[in-house]
């Protein structure tokens, strides 16, 4: 069996670069260090309809990512969607006023949830609940609105001659 | 009419026993690497010869297909006014599918053949019966650190090959056709999750792939016909039988991988 230098050496080599490959794809590709923000504490937020909002969509604030979506349930009794939010622990002072809505990244970019500040003096903790919620903008209730209000003005100034 | 039964019943019980054969083969293959803790030394030669003579054209061939993915995604993609997201999918067809796939295919052609061709030769010429004779188990001496070097390799192959792929993405995209390259890299980040695509996909897919690709090169090489046509016909089947195993055992990875949740 030959097991000169070279061929050592051209093994350690390759087992080398395998190893920077896949360190390659853990940082530069995947950006592994963001995994990190998994821990932290968890809020929930009750909306009336969270669009096509999923879990391990980012929680943004002032659109820098402090956290993600980390469960999505429904409250049976009031009908509504219960988002859990986990945030990275050192962004701990959110006021108890914050109110979060859901937003859509670009024209088809994919939904996170964005949170605004409010002025109160004391903070969201562990198991904290956001009661200011704004719903996810559905496209087709936004036609619907807006064809019935076109309709309304339409009525107003022209009588209903002119049916669309 | 019961000519021809009996030769469908022949050939499944061929079949079965061909299936047996292989399964057992596998149990003897695993209970033989313990021997390699007493003789590590077995495994580098054959590391050389599986993976490193094997990088030239899983290095080329990757680069090519991250060339390929990125002008067609480009293409396809600047209709819709999304040429940033480029990075995305020639991360994510790289890391979740065409990365371990491709790395098995070209393994099973560049290095199953020549397992499959050195070990039926190996039989042919009655070197492995010749091995049992001086009371050297072939199983350990021959054949697991072939298997273990070759599951050591392939994971390997299947991570330069991935990463090759999205440097020649990179290099088409924004080298050739001026794409941002922080939106290149900033996209692929966003949408490469390292646990949910790069463990499932590169990683475990080419485990198994590498598992299945070095068990079925040494058990045709090891259940060869000892004749010289036997051998061609072996390496053969080595080639044809590790690709429908690699596709269809994709599929089901894929489907329990990133199948509906």
């Amino acid at each position: 069996m030959r097991t000169s230098k070279t061929l050592e050496l051209a093994v350690g080599v390759f087992v080398a670069l395998g190893l920077a490959a896949f360190l390659m794809l853990a940082l530069k590709v995947s950006d592994i260090t963001q995994l990190r923000d998994e821990q932290g504490y968890a809020i929930t937020a009750n909306f009336q309809n969270i669009g096509g909002l999923k879990v391990s969509a980012p929680v943004t604030l002032a659109g820098v990512r402090i956290g993600r979506v980390t469960g999505i349930g429904i409250d049976q009794q009031s009908y509504e969607a219960v988002v859990q939010l986990t945030i990275a622990p050192h962004y701990d002072r959110l006021p108890l006023d914050t109110s979060a809505s859901v937003l859509t990244a670009g024209l088809l970019g994919e939904q996170y949830v964005g949170l605004e500040p409010g002025g109160s003096d004391e903070y969201l903790h562990n198991g904290g609940k956001i009661t200011l919620t704004q719903s996810a903008l559905v496209v087709e209730q936004l036609v619907g609105r807006f064809l019935t209000s076109k309709a309304g003005s339409d009525d107003k100034s022209k009588g209903n001659d002119k049916p669309k | 009419m019961t000519g021809w039964l009996q030769r469908l019943g022949r050939y499944t019980l061929e079949l079965l026993a061909r299936l047996g054969r292989e399964g057992l083969f596998l149990l003897r293959l695993l209970q033989a690497q313990v021997f390699l803790f007493s003789r590590p030394g077995l495994v580098p030669p054959q590391i050389h010869f599986l993976g490193v003579q094997s990088l030239p054209i899983i290095a080329v061939s990757g680069f090519f297909v991250g060339m390929v993915l990125g002008l067609q995604g480009y293409v396809n993609l600047v209709r819709f006014g999304a040429a940033s997201s480029l990075g995305a999918l020639v991360a994510l067809s790289l890391v979740r599918e065409l990365g371990p796939v491709m790395a098995a295919l070209l393994y099973a052609g560049r290095a199953g053949s020549a397992l499959t061709a050195e070990i039926g030769l190996m039989k042919t010429t009655e070197q492995l019966a010749g091995m049992e004779m001086m009371a050297v188990d072939p199983f350990k001496r021959v054949l697991a650190p072939r298997f273990m070097a070759g599951c050591i390799a392939m994971p390997l192959l299947a991570g330069i090959f991935t990463a090759v792929g999205i440097l020649g993405g990179y290099f088409v995209a924004v080298e050739q056709l001026g794409t941002d390259s922080g939106a290149f890299w900033s996209q692929m980040q966003a949408a490469v999750e390292f646990r949910e695509d790069v463990v499932n996909g590169v990683v475990i897919k080419s485990i198994v792939f590498s598992i299945v690709a070095n068990w079925i090169a040494l058990f045709e090489g090891y259940d060869t016909e000892p004749t010289a046509e036997g051998v061609g016909r072996a390496t053969t089947r080595t080639v044809v039988n590790t690709s429908l195993a690699v596709l269809a055992l994709d599929f089901v990875l894929t489907a329990f991988l990133f199948g509906a949740k």
